[in-house]
């Protein structure tokens, strides 16, 4: 990715940089989790993935993130309320159930395993087993 | 209306603007809920990622307009591998008619969600509440999306 010095640029060409990578499919549904909500952004930062949802109006308590394998599972429910007797006159908001599990192309260390959630995102830190890490060979 | 609803995957609409934007980058349009009360007009959008610093409300010539910035910094040295949606600021604007107390219209935004208060303007000489009829008037003024 272009290294992002100008401020003006630096949204554009990271808006760019995203869609240039909705072409790959190794997130597609597997057996262990169901359903493509809520979207997915992968980041990888150094050695370590991040892993990035869109999840605006969720309490923390109705949000649960499990790590098994190389397999993360986000699932919880999304709540829309209104008052009582309030007259809708426009809804666009989704409400509901959402499970999915995703699995990474790299073995992760569950000990450093990390969740947050900010501003209606949720961000699951994920960093690569030592184990994984590719070693460096010189050439001789 | 079902109480069991589906969470589907939606892309998300891109702002088009009646006048153009003179920063780079995509805006996004919010999804809102609307809905009134006896007291207030509430507007619901939800905005993920935008903080409170980042988000400015402005009402202009009966236009409510609201506008999120993303901080994308924290996005900085991340290098995406895989991606399923884009991210943008948000903004949408709002019509409101003489119907709402403009200069009472209160703001939260919490965990990505802004629900903007816009309680009903109160004839001063009758305490009484609004009639079926004046009710209907107002849901029909109150609020036209742009």
């Amino acid at each position: 990715m272009a290294v992002l010095l100008d401020p003006f640029e630096a949204l554009a060409s990271f808006q760019q940089a995203l869609d240039a990578y909705r072409t790959s499919s190794w997130l597609d549904p597997g057996l262990s989790g169901s359903g493509a909500y809520p979207p997915l952004n992968v980041f990888r930062k150094g050695d370590d993935f991040i892993v990035i949802a869109e999840l605006p109006g969720i309490k923390k308590s109705d949000l649960d993130v499990q790590v098994k394998g190389r397999t993360i599972r986000l699932s919880g429910e999304k709540t829309v309320g209104y008052p009582e007797k309030a007259a809708l006159h426009r809804r666009e908001r989704l409400a509901g159930r959402f499970d999915r599990a995703v699995t990474m192309p790299i073995e992760i260390n569950p000990e450093g395993v990390k969740a947050e959630y900010r501003d209606g995102i949720l961000a699951v830190f994920l960093p690569r087993a030592e184990s994984d890490k590719p070693k460096s060979i010189k050439v001789a | 209306m079902a109480d069991k609803q589906e969470l589907s995957v939606r892309e998300k609409k891109e702002l088009v603007a009646k006048e153009e934007k003179t920063i780079p980058g995509r805006y996004y349009v919010p999804y809102a809920d609307i809905y009134e009360t006896d007291d207030a007009l509430a507007v619901v959008m939800e905005m993920p990622g935008v903080e409170k610093k980042d988000l400015n409300v402005a009402l202009e010539d009966d236009v409510l307009r609201v506008d999120g910035q993303i901080d994308f910094s924290k996005y900085k040295e991340m290098e995406p591998v895989y991606t399923e949606y884009n991210i943008g600021h948000y903004a949408r604007s709002f019509t409101l008619s003489n119907k709402v107390d403009q200069d009472k219209i209160g703001a939260n935004l919490e965990d990505g969600v802004l629900t903007l208060t816009c309680p009903r303007r109160r004839p001063p000489s009758r305490a009484r509440s609004p009639s079926a009829e004046s009710r209907r008037e107002f849901d029909r003024q109150a609020l036209t999306s742009s």
